[in-house]
């Protein structure tokens, strides 16, 4: 199998479903004539035409609000939000008309909509181009929010979510686009929304994360294998609807459990799986439920020590797994 | 209030410390700051100030001592001297030192946790235990999940290893584990002392010598090592620094050759950054920043300080950096974090005279490149067609590389661009 970056695999699984299905088209800004400014559309104009990898205007709300009359009209959009600092002026189209067009036409209209949105720091980004936004989305019933941190699940979720009948949020890291490579099959699969992946067996704690700090959490538990601290890494994948069924699993497998994400700690999705573990999973708990987050800052530093300290890492993600380990 | 003093953490991957020497007695004053004592770690030695005023109650750990981050080191009384009020029951040496870092069951430090974790209470009701004869390993001495499970995977085991007739408990040794309240492991365990003759002498293993023997023997376990060899002409190198030499000195800067291949490693990994990687399991980590290891060789061993982001750095910058690090690792002053972090690493053996060798990759990074003694040595240039011997002062540079990351092709296209940069050196 060939082993391809995650840019590479997300630029395939848009070209294989637009090849696939013509009534996939591309909006964002700068995906058409440029290729996007991170290369995820290169090649796609020249091939399909400027009718189907549109360069839209500066303005977020309009990227969503067209796509969302588009995909209620059979076609099946996908947006792209350049930076994901960049998605608020079209929160208000995402979270009030796309995430509630089904509710609201008593199941009589659906949003088949993706929108593409590229997150996360330690690209030395600085304020607006580094944060992570999931939190936002996560809270809202309607949405399916998906991080993949592999080429394979990349391009497979891409599929999928294509595909799925209503509005999908999919979130690629910036610092994985190249950083990550993987193998990815040439035949044609999918990965389904809303399930977890076990990425490495521990029976003495989990660790659950997504995106890049999954990549910070599976080399920090290699480097506690050599202490003899066997730790278990789960990869969420999709953020909502969260696969509760493994995560529930794993939990009771290990009894501790440690969050990791960049996003802010406070209302971040930590919270969220902290609450459903210690409902559901109570009696098997053998140490409090921790979570290690951003700090509650309000962006990311420009300033490369402070955006150093701003991300966990591998060893502050050792260093809480120690912690929690001793427990 | 008595104060407690506890081994502070020296970096991020320093886990336990060396007592090297008691800057105070037990009596003895100590202002807020004041150095208290010297620590000594696999990666420095460092003063531990005192974190308030007062008179040394207690010293718990003795020099020559290792012990784990957050262990108990001292007790400091109030700073008119009077005993502090709660009197604290005189804590064992042994068992502060068992005490872990920072955990919540707050507890009398000699006296087990008697918190119960929601997995350990159903446990211990299902199969109907009795929690006080399963020994803690948990923080503060709490039975943790772990405990229990091995306490039920003993009495199994014991269980079917007892005799058929029946007769008797499992063995002392059977239930050893289980039951005995040991201390926890020693940081470093004391292996048995060889047998020596009169005419043999045991020189004790010191935190660095350990500490270096552990990472090479790691380094060469984990990465298939191979070495690739390349020479160059350092002609223009040196009539540079010859011409350099006294405005860098004007500006209290002294240049060694370092700094230039520095500025060579850095070519080479702009136009072969596949050097510049980690391996993972997950996945090979490219790194975008280069942070090099300068290795400097010390009277007791070896230390690898790291310059940071040293691709943006003039030759100015690096020397400079060079001197500074180079000076404070001799002292043995540097800063925790300034041994960490590198992405590759440069060795200078040629100092000591040797020609080329071998090095032993810096973990985790992917290759190290060692430059040998400069040498004058005739060398056949070939210049308009014309072969011509010439005397030009040559050097090895020997490169090591983890053949998991990249292969020899590659490793020879990195070694190429250093040596064409060296060759070419314009300043």
């Amino acid at each position: 199998m060939p082993e391809i970056s995650l840019i590479e695999a997300i630029r395939q699984a848009l070209d294989e479903i637009m090849d696939a299905d013509e009534r996939v088209f591309v909006f964002g800004e700068d995906v058409g004539k440029r290729g996007g400014v991170f290369r995820a559309t290169e090649g796609l104009q020249e091939k399909y035409g400027p009718l189907r990898v549109i360069d839209s205007p500066l303005a977020e709300s309009v990227i969503v609000g067209a796509c969302i009359g588009a995909a209620m009209n059979d076609a099946r959009p996908v947006a792209e939000i350049q930076f994901a600092d960049f998605i608020f002026p079209a929160f208000n189209q995402i979270v009030s008309e796309a995430a509630r067009i089904r509710y609201r036409s008593n199941n009589d209209w659906g949003v088949p909509l993706v929108i593409r949105v590229p997150y996360g720091g330690g690209v030395h980004g600085a304020l607006y181009h580094s944060q992570s936004i999931e939190a936002f989305f996560c809270h809202v019933p309607g949405l399916k929010v998906v991080a993949p941190a592999t080429p394979y699940d990349a391009k497979g979720l891409l599929k999928a979510s294509v595909e799925d009948p209503d509005p999908v949020l999919f979130l690629e890291h910036k610092a994985c686009y190249r950083m990550v490579r993987g193998e990815v099959p040439d035949e044609d699969y999918r990965v389904p929304i809303g399930k977890a992946k076990v990425r490495r067996e521990g029976s003495d704690l989990t660790v659950f994360a997504y995106g890049l700090m999954l990549h910070h959490s599976l080399a920090a538990a290699e480097r506690l294998a050599d202490e003899g601290i066997d730790a278990e890494v789960v990869d969420l994948r999709t953020l909502r609807p969260l696969d509760t069924e493994t995560i529930l699993a794993s939990a009771r497998k290990t009894g501790k459990v440690l969050i990791v994400h960049e996003d802010n700690l406070t209302g971040g999705l930590g919270g969220e799986i902290a609450a459903l573990i210690s409902q559901h999973a109570f009696e098997y708990l053998d140490a409090p439920i921790s979570r290690l987050a951003g700090p509650d800052v309000p962006a990311m530093p420009y300033a490369a020590t402070l955006e150093e300290a701003f991300m966990p890492s591998p060893d502050t993600i050792a260093n809480a797994m120690r912690t929690l380990a001793a427990y | 209030m008595p104060t407690e003093v506890k081994m502070p953490k020296l970096g991020e991957s320093v886990v336990e410390g060396t007592i090297s020497r008691w800057l105070k007695r037990p009596g003895e004053r100590v202002e807020l700051y004041e150095p208290l004592l010297e620590v000594q770690t696999d990666k420095v030695d460092t003063e531990v100030p005192a974190p308030a005023s007062g008179v040394v109650r207690e010293i718990a750990v003795p020099e020559g001592t290792t012990v784990k981050v957050g262990t108990l080191l001292a007790i400091l009384d109030d700073a008119d001297g009077a005993p502090a009020e709660p009197q604290r029951p005189r804590e064992e040496p042994a068992a502060a030192a068992e005490a872990p870092p920072a955990q919540p069951p707050k507890a009398d430090a000699a006296a087990p946790s008697r918190f119960v974790s929601p997995v350990v209470a159903r446990m211990v009701q299902e199969h109907g235990l009795d929690l006080s004869q399963i020994r803690g390993t948990g923080a503060g001495g709490r039975v943790s999940k772990k405990d229990v499970e091995r306490f039920l995977a003993e009495r199994e085991a014991a269980a079917a290893r007892r005799p058929p007739e029946g007769e008797g408990a499992p063995s002392a040794e059977e239930r050893a584990p289980v039951v005995e309240r040991a201390p926890a492991a020693p940081p470093s365990p004391q292996p048995a002392a060889p047998a020596l003759s009169d005419d043999m002498e045991l020189i004790p293993i010191s935190p660095m010598r350990r500490a270096i023997a552990e990472h090479m023997e790691r380094s060469v376990r984990t990465a298939p090592h191979v070495t690739t060899v390349f020479e160059a002409d350092l002609g223009r190198v040196l009539a540079h620094r010859e011409r350099a030499r006294a405005d860098f000195e004007r500006q209290g800067v002294r240049l060694t050759l370092t700094p230039y291949f520095l500025q060579a490693i850095v070519a080479g990994l702009r136009a072969v950054p596949a050097l510049n990687s980690t391996w993972t399991d997950a996945g090979i980590i490219r790194h975008r920043r280069a942070h090099l290891g300068v290795a400097v060789a010390l009277d007791e061993g070896l230390v690898v300080p790291v310059i940071r982001d040293a691709d943006e750095k003039s030759l100015l910058g690096l020397a400079r950096a060079v001197n500074d690090l180079t000076e404070r690792a001799r002292t043995r002053r540097l800063e925790p974090g300034e041994t960490q972090g590198g992405t590759f690493t440069l060795t200078n053996h040629g100092i000591s005279g040797s020609l080329f060798a071998t090095p032993i990759i810096n973990q985790p990074q992917a290759a190290i490149l060692g430059v040998g003694a400069v040498q004058k040595r005739p060398v056949v240039i070939t210049q308009d067609g014309l072969d011509s011997i010439a005397i030009r002062p040559m050097c090895y540079l020997s490169l090591t590389f983890d053949h998991r990351v990249i292969d020899g092709a590659t490793a020879d296209a990195f070694l190429a661009t250093v040596k064409r940069f060296l060759e070419s050196y314009a300043g």
